[in-house]
């Protein structure tokens, strides 16, 4: 049985003391207006990449922290080196660049108006330019799982899914938590059927009442725009895979905590503060979730599917696992990690967390994943409400 | 006899076809550990991956999956037959 603590990772070790596993120099756009003048200098300096997307302006209260929250732990996250942000004004720009230079991390700011695209993408360039200097010169080293901060989440989850691909990640999660990492699962409306599970694993009462006022408030905003999730939760997808209830996807869902103590509870794209698996507060869609993952501080992540979610991200690589024969024969190329053989009882479930546990090194050591290679770079703002 | 439905624990009402499965067939269901936990014969085909009786479940019962209720039969649902959307419905969306 492999434990966590005899794997070997390597990885960028950043000026805060926390490690990555990849070494990128992202070029963050405050807001929709800004994407052209990200992917322009993303363009022309090699070793970068911009995250567009389509929100930042207009936005207010609580989604607008969100927002913040989300690009500013882009920049924060281990995984990037240094990171350049660009804006159409220089104020909320800033606000980005301050948070992300807490880390002590190279990161500079460019807003657009009383320049222009031009300019900016010429000054932003130089910058970036510097950054790959500086990024490609740092060298892996040695961390440990101590050091480790990682998230799961599931995807078109069928049957297979909580019969041995969630239960997968759910032993692999009980030995990384036992040795020590940081955790991150979430998806607040997909444990309905098992939110008392959830709430009975939680360390203290005062976590369970922090998950349960975010369960109910999410239940209450469903019931006060008068629908229910019915048609949503399960999706299509799942109902094709055997899935039949709400219930039955949550306690497919929850396997992915194992046994493991729920230690804290998050606000979305808040990094967690001690060891252990802390409960995310998160939507259910699949890059939102990784996107808020990304933004907390993850640095890889372990994506289980049972009909074939394609999902990746920018930022974090992520690790697909299936159990469905018909995904792992007709979707080949998505697949991280083929756990088929646990339907046939040729592979239980210390052995399929051993092949897990052996990807997640070779991962962190520089493998990359399926949804890295194919481009997957789904980046998605959760958005909690319209703009002004 | 090979397995072809695994079950998550021996109190379930239901089990998972780990292939696609043939009505008229004697098929074999095991929990995750190996254990066996008898078998069915199957009323209809069901697909992979999708949800067989292996009791007789009586209309408007509720259904046990991992030990907990999944939702309720909205027909009765004899042992062998595929359970899913057209028999069974959730209790917490209305």
């Amino acid at each position: 049985m492999i434990k966590p603590q005899d794997l070997k990772f390597t990885g960028y070790r950043r000026p805060d003391g926390r490690f990555g596993a990849r070494n990128y120099v992202l070029i963050i756009p405050v807001d929709d207006l800004s994407n052209a003048a990200a992917e322009g200098v993303a363009h022309n300096i090699r070793g970068t990449m911009a995250l567009p997307h389509p929100y930042g302006r207009l936005q207010f209260g609580e989604d607008l922290e969100l927002t913040f929250r989300t690009l500013a732990g882009q920049g924060r996250n281990p995984n990037c080196a240094a990171a350049i942000v660009i804006g159409i004004e220089p104020n909320w720009t800033d606000r980005i660049v301050k948070e992300i230079a807490k880390t002590g991390k190279p990161v500079a700011g460019f807003a657009i108006e009383r320049s222009g695209d031009h300019k900016t993408i010429e000054a932003a360039s130089r910058k970036a330019k510097e950054f790959v200097h500086y990024a490609t010169e740092i060298a892996r080293t040695p961390f440990t799982v101590k050091e480790l901060t990682m998230s799961t989440k599931c995807g078109e989850s069928d049957t297979t899914s909580g019969l041995a691909s969630n239960p997968t990640v759910g032993r692999t999660f009980e030995r990384l938590a036992d040795a020590g990492a940081t955790l991150i699962f979430g998806e607040t409306t997909e444990v309905t059927g098992g939110e008392d599970i959830i709430m009975q694993q939680c360390a203290t009462p005062e976590i369970a009442a922090q998950f349960k006022a975010a369960f109910d408030d999410y239940q209450n905003l469903v019931e006060s725009q008068g629908v229910s999730l019915l048609g949503s939760q399960p999706t299509e997808g799942n109902i094709r895979g055997g899935l039949t209830t709400i219930e039955e996807k949550a306690l497919g869902n929850i396997q992915k905590a194992g046994r493991c103590p729920i230690i804290d509870f998050l606000k979305p794209a808040v990094e967690p503060r001690k060891p252990g698996l802390s409960f995310m507060d998160s939507s259910s869609a699949a890059a939102e979730m990784v996107t808020l993952c990304a933004a907390a501080g993850s640095v890889v992540h372990y994506f289980t599917t049972g009909q074939g979610n394609v999902i990746g991200n920018p930022v974090i690589p992520v690790i697909k696992l299936s159990a469905n024969p018909l995904t792992v024969a007709t979707m080949s190329e998505h697949v991280d990690v083929d756990l088929t053989g646990m339907l046939r009882l040729e592979m239980n479930l210390d052995q399929a967390a051993d092949a897990a546990l052996l990807m997640l090194e070779r991962t962190i050591n520089g493998r990359l994943t399926a949804a890295e290679i194919l481009r997957h770079n789904e980046f998605v703002l959760t958005k909690l409400y319209r703009s002004a | 006899m090979k397995h072809g439905i695994l079950v998550h624990e021996l109190v379930d009402d239901v089990g998972v076809a780990v292939a696609d499965l043939q009505a008229g067939t004697e098929i074999g269901a095991v929990t995750l550990e190996g254990q066996p936990a008898g078998s069915v014969k199957l009323i209809n085909d069901v697909p992979l991956g999708h949800k067989v009786a292996m009791k007789n479940i009586a209309n408007g019962k509720d259904v046990v999956e991992y030990g907990r209720v999944i939702g309720v039969a909205t027909q009765a649902a004899p042992q062998g037959s595929h359970v899913h959307t057209h028999n069974l419905k959730t209790k917490r969306w209305k």
